[in-house]
């Protein structure tokens, strides 16, 4: 059984339908990477696996092990697995990164029947999380995502990933933004957590970002659907031809 | 036996008055209604001395020149209040016989904030026979602080024990002639606290803390008065972060501080009586004067209030700050949900030279709730080079509720700053999907964010306090989103 599963997926935003009929299978440990134009609803996608209000699914179905994510509430999503690396992450003013970071944590080791995590050995994982993405210890002294820079937000998400070990992990063009260097350290952070039982949905506009993250599979998303699979190579396709093509296909 | 005692030495006090008494003492209860009486009713059961009596009288008196003066100026709504219909003397309920008696909400409730086992059994009002551990404990400490010199008893003791104490600073903060609610106050007022820190002592333990569950309900019209001698040092906690619940609709309670030279008070109260159901029905009508006097030099005043409860508030914790380089804080989370009112804020009166003061206010509002923030920062001729800062940051949750910010800044000296600074934010729903997203439920959501809005202020509370309030901040909200 695929780990995560969309199934002709049509969803609508504001009485537009972004989505007509998304197919997409992702098995256990695979990652899969879409691309696609701007405005073709790759975020719509996330955002409605991950339960965001706002958007109407008229049809279609969206499998986590089998179960219907689409009946669950978006906290139940996440404490079920899916998690959402955002593309625009969000400030919240006054909450360290830290409490942030741990009051998230207790909700997953809660769901699961853990019990909290002490101080102690929530800043044993912290220091080691965050060294590996080569950020600073005091940043999660910072209020989240206030005054961050943009690939300091992004570094953010990816740690926040690697302390929260979901089962299917939607990275949003965690890329965007990032100078070299961090784009390779996010991609280690993100290739130490490929395992046998994750997946990945990694959106990006870059094909770069695939030369460290190595997909499994690559799609493309245009006008509302999968308009081409393929293996690593159709990224490096896209970047040489564009998506002209399969925007006329499709049209 | 005590209790017989009590009463024949209220009768034989009685005795003693000029002037005539018609109200049967032995009653536990006074009849409804305000009256000369009834203050002489007070005074009788509690055994005043005439001088007390003739001070709560004068303040009678006095009230009744004010009836055209209830305070009309807040952003509060609420029917007029008949006076004559409250009760102003009520011996304390009776108790229940066993837990299993007591509100499964409200015990619900203390065990989200983790309250012991032995305390949520005294504030819900079981009877207990067994000695508890705090208890024995709070014995331990009353002890010591007495062998230090520390005078903490009810007020209505220490007017006996030390009526030169009583006598000298009674008053000379929050006068008689104060307002209307004061006024009141003084002349029915029931008990409360009475603290004198001896010289040059640093009280080594939070007052109160050992004690509030020892407490006697005092709630309607509370009087505290604090004395902070030369070069000494108090921190008081007032109030309680479990719910509490009180017949008496209309609460009016006076705290008086006096900080004299080199000495510092810090003063930290819990708010959360009850605030009436959703749609605003019952809920405790609080209007409350809490004043401190910077006599002295060097001194400092610290208020940090967590305001939750009550269906109005109306409250303005303040400083004058009379002695050259002294300080004044205030401290502030107010947050109203459902249909609760609040207008409070501090008044910071600058009247010695080099003095300083601080105001950090964070407003929360919910539901249909409304939340004003009124001060005033006052700078009196002499008052050189003397500062303010000012904080006052709004948050609203939901679209249905109002925030409020009414600074008053007057200055009449021309070396003297001040700095005002003001915010109104939003928990957005970006916000709380984001927090929904990493797993949290809406009211963790809420919870975190709150919190994290009104960290400077709960920091500023004494520690374990600190922890049962930001409880408190989550469980005051439940309900708010979603
Ligand atoms: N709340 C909204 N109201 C109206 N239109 C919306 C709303 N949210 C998204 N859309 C529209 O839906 C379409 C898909 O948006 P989406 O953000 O999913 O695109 P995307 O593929 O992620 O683009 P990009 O590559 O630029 O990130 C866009 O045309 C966008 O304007
Ligand atoms: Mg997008």
């Amino acid at each position: 059984m695929a780990l995560l599963e969309i199934k002709n997926l049509h969803a609508s935003v504001a009485g537009k339908e972004i989505l007509k009929g998304v197919t997409l299978a992702l098995e256990p440990g695979e990652v899969h990477a879409i691309m696609g134009p701007n405005g073709t609803g790759k975020s719509t996608l996330s955002n409605v696996i991950a339960g965001r209000e706002g958007y109407e699914v008229t049809k279609g179905q969206v499998l986590l092990d089998g179960e219907d994510v689409l009946a669950m509430a978006a906290d139940e999503r996440a404490r079920a697995g899916i998690f959402l690396a955002f593309q625009y992450p969000v400030e919240i003013p006054g909450v360290t990164t830290s409490a942030f970071l741990k009051t998230a944590l207790n909700a997953k080791r809660r769901a699961a029947g853990e019990k909290e995590i002490d101080a102690m050995e929530f800043m044993k994982l912290v220091k080691k999380k965050t060294e590996a993405l080569g950020m600073p210890y005091d940043m999660i002294k910072r209020a989240l995502n206030v005054g961050f820079s943009g690939g300091e937000k992004k570094r953010a998400e990816v740690l926040q990933m690697t302390m929260l070990e979901p089962r299917v992990a939607i990275l949003d063009e965690t890329d965007s933004g990032l100078d070299i260097d961090a784009l390779r350290v996010v991609s280690d952070g993100v290739n130490s957590l490929r395992a046998p039982d994750r997946a990945f949905l990694v959106i990006t506009h870059y094909q770069r970002l695939l030369d460290y993250i190595v997909p499994d599979h690559v799609h493309v998303l245009a006008n509302g659907r999968i308009a081409a699979s393929g293996g690593k190579e159709l990224a490096l396709e896209l970047e040489a031809e564009g998506y002209a093509k399969y925007l006329n296909a499709a049209a | 036996m005590a209790a017989n005692q009590e009463t024949a030495a209220a009768v034989k006090n009685v005795e003693q008055y000029k002037y005539g008494f018609v109200t049967d003492i032995e009653s536990d209860m006074a009849p409804k209604g305000l009256s000369e009486d009834i203050v002489r009713f007070i005074s009788a059961k509690k055994g005043e001395p005439e001088w007390m009596l003739e001070w709560r009288l004068k303040a009678y008196r006095y009230w009744l020149t004010l009836a055209d003066e209830e305070p009309t100026w807040a952003k509060l709504i609420y029917p007029k209040i008949d006076y004559q219909a409250s009760y102003y003397y009520a011996a304390p309920k009776q108790k229940l016989a066993s837990m299993d008696e007591v509100d499964p909400k409200l015990l619900e409730t203390y065990k989200k904030l983790g309250i012991p086992l032995a305390e949520q059994a005294i504030l819900a009002g079981v009877a207990v026979d067994a000695v508890f551990d705090s208890v024995s404990v709070a014995t331990t400490y009353k002890k010591k602080l007495e062998e230090m010199g520390v005078i903490f008893k009810p007020i209505s003791e220490a007017v006996h024990s030390h009526p030169e104490l009583v006598k000298k600073y009674l008053g000379s903060v929050v006068p008689y002639t104060d307002n209307f609610y004061a006024t009141l106050n003084c002349a029915v007022f029931t008990d409360g606290s009475f603290v004198y820190i001896p010289k040059g002592l640093r009280c080594p333990m939070e007052l109160s803390t050992y004690f509030r569950i020892n407490e006697k309900n005092t709630g309607q019209f509370e009087r505290t008065l604090i004395v902070a001698d030369e070069g000494s040092y108090v921190s008081y906690l007032e109030g309680c972060t479990a719910p509490q619940r009180d017949e008496n609709q209309l609460h009016a309670a006076v705290v008086e501080l006096i900080a004299l030279d080199d000495a510092e008070i810090k003063y930290s109260t819990v708010q959360n009586w009850y605030p009436g159901d959703a749609d605003g029905r019952g809920g405790i009508y609080n209007f409350v004067t809490k004043r401190g006097a910077c006599r002295g030099k060097n001194s400092k005043i610290m208020w940090t209030q967590v305001e939750t409860g009550s269906a109005i508030t109306w409250k303005y914790p303040s400083c004058i700050l009379q002695g050259d380089n002294s300080v004044g804080e205030f401290y502030s989370v107010a947050i109203t949900n459902n249909r609760q009112q609040a207008d409070t804020g501090t008044k910071m009166i600058h009247l010695g030279a080099n003095t300083r003061s601080k105001i950090i206010s964070k407003g929360i509002s919910a539901g249909h709730a409304d939340n004003t923030y009124r001060g005033l920062v006052r700078i009196g001729a002499k008052a050189d080079k003397s500062r303010n800062y000012t904080q006052c940051d709004s948050l609203l949750i939901g679209d249905k509720c109002g925030a409020h910010t009414v600074p008053y800044i007057e200055s009449r000296n021309p070396s003297a700053v001040t700095e005002h600074e003001a915010t109104t934010s939003k928990i957005s729903d970006d916000q709380l999907f984001y927090c929904l997203q990493r797993g949290m439920t809406q009211e963790e959501a809420v919870s975190l964010i709150v919190n994290g809005f009104c960290k400077e202020v709960l920091q500023t509370l004494p520690m374990e306090f600190a922890v049962e309030a930001q409880k408190l901040v989550s469980i005051s909200l439940e309900g708010s989103v979603g």
